[in-house]
């Protein structure tokens, strides 16, 4: 088959489905049935543990790994039989994954060289690429001569440059220490935003899916858990795994008590919240409760509020991150603006509509 | 690791001898070097060492007469070329083999039962090897009556007490040894940056030739070396299996009956040094092109 086929560089297509993709390791399977399609520019991330699949999702769109079920298309192409070097899509890995026998220029060059594009364009869109990771100083390098932040740009500019129709990251900023992490991640974002290339991003860290995606595909035990933007996940997980993975610490269970239409309570002992229902809940049925720590305010003793005596205070910067323990054992995460002493009483509060009630998992 | 770190606290302004000689890269564990490097001296550099003045000393004429001889008698020069002609087809046909068979093996489950097979003729020694083939390849041997049943030849094919018979043992004895080098050279490759070069457009064998063989290179350069001068300082093939006589008349098979049948000591370790030299340059004009490469780790970033 002739080259230009498979390597079709200047990717001129409407959307990327993937249909029920699976893949299975020795009878476990690590991914089953996913089903997305990738629009044109969209950036997409892959959000879950470790272990809950989205690196074995990344390497099926790539071609690193053969699937066990399903299909993947571009537009009406099938595309989940080709080998990686006929799909064309551009990833940037975990460790970067430089040639460390290549200069800097060499490597980013690799993928022209690949496709026989002529040397004195070949050499124009290197300069492009290595002016946009700003790393003019740098060509002659060696990867071993750069530090991790450098080597990062590096691997963005060589999957980049050749104009893939779609961008795969790995974990790209696992390797690199906080600072560095933030700066990559609005260097991702803008390259993205400049470019305009379809992206999906794999991360475990939920802060870089919400402030980078269009839409967060969460992950859990090989199944998509919920697919949505970064503000439907903030505010509304489908499940309760998403919600503890979307920041919900204080999750806990109780018998429902009420039905408000929009609202439900859930009793637990001695206190009572209410909450917005996430799940169809039948009466008398056990519910789980998820609030953010962000949510739960200290305040005025009264009914509605949750007593407790405080266990821990850490400053966080702008506010204080405090845990209190009520009468009947119950940990719960809170914020406060002052400082707090050990022991102290407090009477929690948080906002209905900021409470999420779930129904209970089975065998919890 | 290496330093004592408040093993002491400072009693003097001036740092103990124990700290100056830490500082400098001389410690306790450093020490433990002294037994091996005594070793090399006893064992390695003292025999070198005497050897090369024996070579001067010839029992008749000038100093360098020793080798004045070898190298205007044929029958003692022509061994370099029979030891070469042994040694280099047979390491390069060793290399050609192990390093596809590595890269075969490298994704195996059983990797380590076949490593295991392979390792095998490493332990059982040249001799044992020889004597296996001399029965196996020999006129009455099985590889010879089931070519005759097959019909496959007429007559007994000649694979002992010829050239062909040395070669193949140099084959079987050194083949374990570079492909345990070549794999491990191998899997010390990062299985990212093939896979980087596949999703950037390249196929396995643009893989191979631009990823694979370019950090190779220093690795198996190393591999060729150290099989090259294990294969030319073969002897007891070469006198069991081959034509100690004739075709297979090695440079060690002159150094030892200059030593053991004429009592020549003096001419046999001046054999020896120039079956050194002629090793040396080969190892040098390898590891000279060697530095021609990329020798830096074999990762990736920071992984």
């Amino acid at each position: 088959m002739p080259r230009a086929e498979g390597a079709r560089s200047h990717g001129e297509f409407g959307e990327i489905r993937l249909d029920r993709v699976s893949r299975g390791f020795d009878g476990v399977m690590a991914l089953q049935d996913l089903d997305l399609t990738i629009r044109r520019g969209e950036f997409i991330a892959f959000l879950g543990p470790s272990g809950c699949g989205k690196s074995t999702a990344l390497n099926c769109v790539a071609g690193l790994l053969s699937l066990t079920g399903g299909s993947i298309w571009v537009d009406d192409r099938r595309i989940d039989e080709l080998p990686p070097e006929r799909r064309g899509f551009g990833m940037v890995f975990q460790n970067y994954a430089l040639f460390p026998h290549m200069t800097v220029r060499k490597n980013i060059g690799f993928g022209l060289a690949m496709r026989g594009v002529p040397k004195a364009e070949a050499e124009a869109r290197i300069d492009a690429a290595i002016r946009l990771v700003q790393l003019e100083a740098h060509g002659a390098k060696l990867p071993g001569q750069l530090s991790g932040g450098q080597q990062q740009r590096v691997a963005i500019a060589r999957a980049i440059v050749v104009q893939p129709p779609l961008v795969l990251m790995d974990e790209p900023l696992s390797n690199l220490d906080a600072r560095l992490r933030l700066e990559m991640r609005h260097e991702i974002r803008r390259i993205h935003q400049e470019l305009g290339r379809s992206t999906v991003y794999v991360t475990h860290d939920q802060d870089e899916a919400l402030s980078l995606a269009d839409r967060i595909v969460v992950l859990r035990d090989g199944r998509v858990r919920q697919i949505g933007t970064p503000e439907e996940l903030y505010a509304r997980p489908a499940t309760l795994d998403v919600a503890r993975f979307m920041g919900y610490r204080n999750v806990f269970e109780g018998e429902l008590d009420g039905d408000q239409g929009e609202r439900v309570a859930v009793r637990r002992n001695d206190l009572r919240v209410v909450g917005i229902p996430r799940d169809a809940l039948g009466s008398g049925r056990r519910a789980a409760v998820a609030i953010r720590p962000e949510d739960v305010l200290p305040g005025p003793e009264g009914a509605d509020a949750i007593s407790g005596v405080v266990e821990s205070v850490e400053f966080i910067g702008r506010e204080y991150a405090a845990t209190a323990q009520t009468p009947t054992g119950l940990l719960l995460h809170f914020r406060s603006h002052q400082r707090l002493h050990l022991k102290e009483p407090v009477h929690l509060r948080a906002a209905p509509e900021r409470v999420l009630v779930f129904a209970a998992e089975e065998g919890a | 690791m290496t330093t004592h770190v408040a093993e002491h606290p400072p009693a003097a302004a001036r740092p103990t001898l124990r700290r100056r000689m830490a500082a400098a890269g001389w410690d306790r564990t450093t020490l433990l070097v002294v037994p091996a490097a005594l070793f090399v001296l006893l064992l390695f550099i003292y025999p070198f060492i005497y050897g090369l003045i024996l070579s001067f000393e010839p029992a008749k004429g000038g100093v360098f007469s020793n080798y004045a001889t070898f190298f205007s008698d044929p029958y003692l020069y022509d061994t370099i070329g029979t030891t070469m002609w042994l040694a280099l087809p047979a390491t390069v046909l060793n290399m050609a083999l192990a390093i596809p068979i590595a890269f075969r093996v490298r994704n195996l489950r059983w990797q380590r039962a076949l490593t295991t097979i392979l390792v095998i003729p490493i332990t059982l020694g040249t001799v044992l090897v020889a004597e296996g083939l001399l029965t196996y390849l020999g006129p009455q041997g099985w590889l010879n009556r089931t070519l005759i049943e097959l019909g496959l030849s007429s007559g007994p094919v000649r694979l002992t007490h010829n050239y062909w018979g040395v070669f193949l043992s140099l084959v079987i004895t050194g083949f374990p040894f570079v492909f345990l080098l070549t794999l491990s050279y191998i899997t010390g490759i990062d299985p990212a940056l093939p896979a980087a070069a596949a999703t950037l457009g390249a196929g396995p064998s643009r893989q191979f030739r631009h990823i694979f063989l370019p950090l190779l290179v220093p690795g198996l350069a190393i591999a060729f070396c150290l099989a090259f001068v294990q294969a030319y300082s073969v002897f007891p093939s070469a006198v069991l299996l081959g034509a100690p006589a004739g075709p297979t008349r090695v440079i060690s098979i002159a150094a030892y009956q200059a030593a053991f049948e004429q009592y020549d000591y003096s001419m046999a370790s001046a054999i020896a040094m120039i079956m050194a030299a002629v090793q040396l340059v080969v190892v040098v004009a390898v590891l000279a092109g060697r530095r021609l490469f990329y020798r830096g780790p074999m990762g990736s970033g920071k992984g």
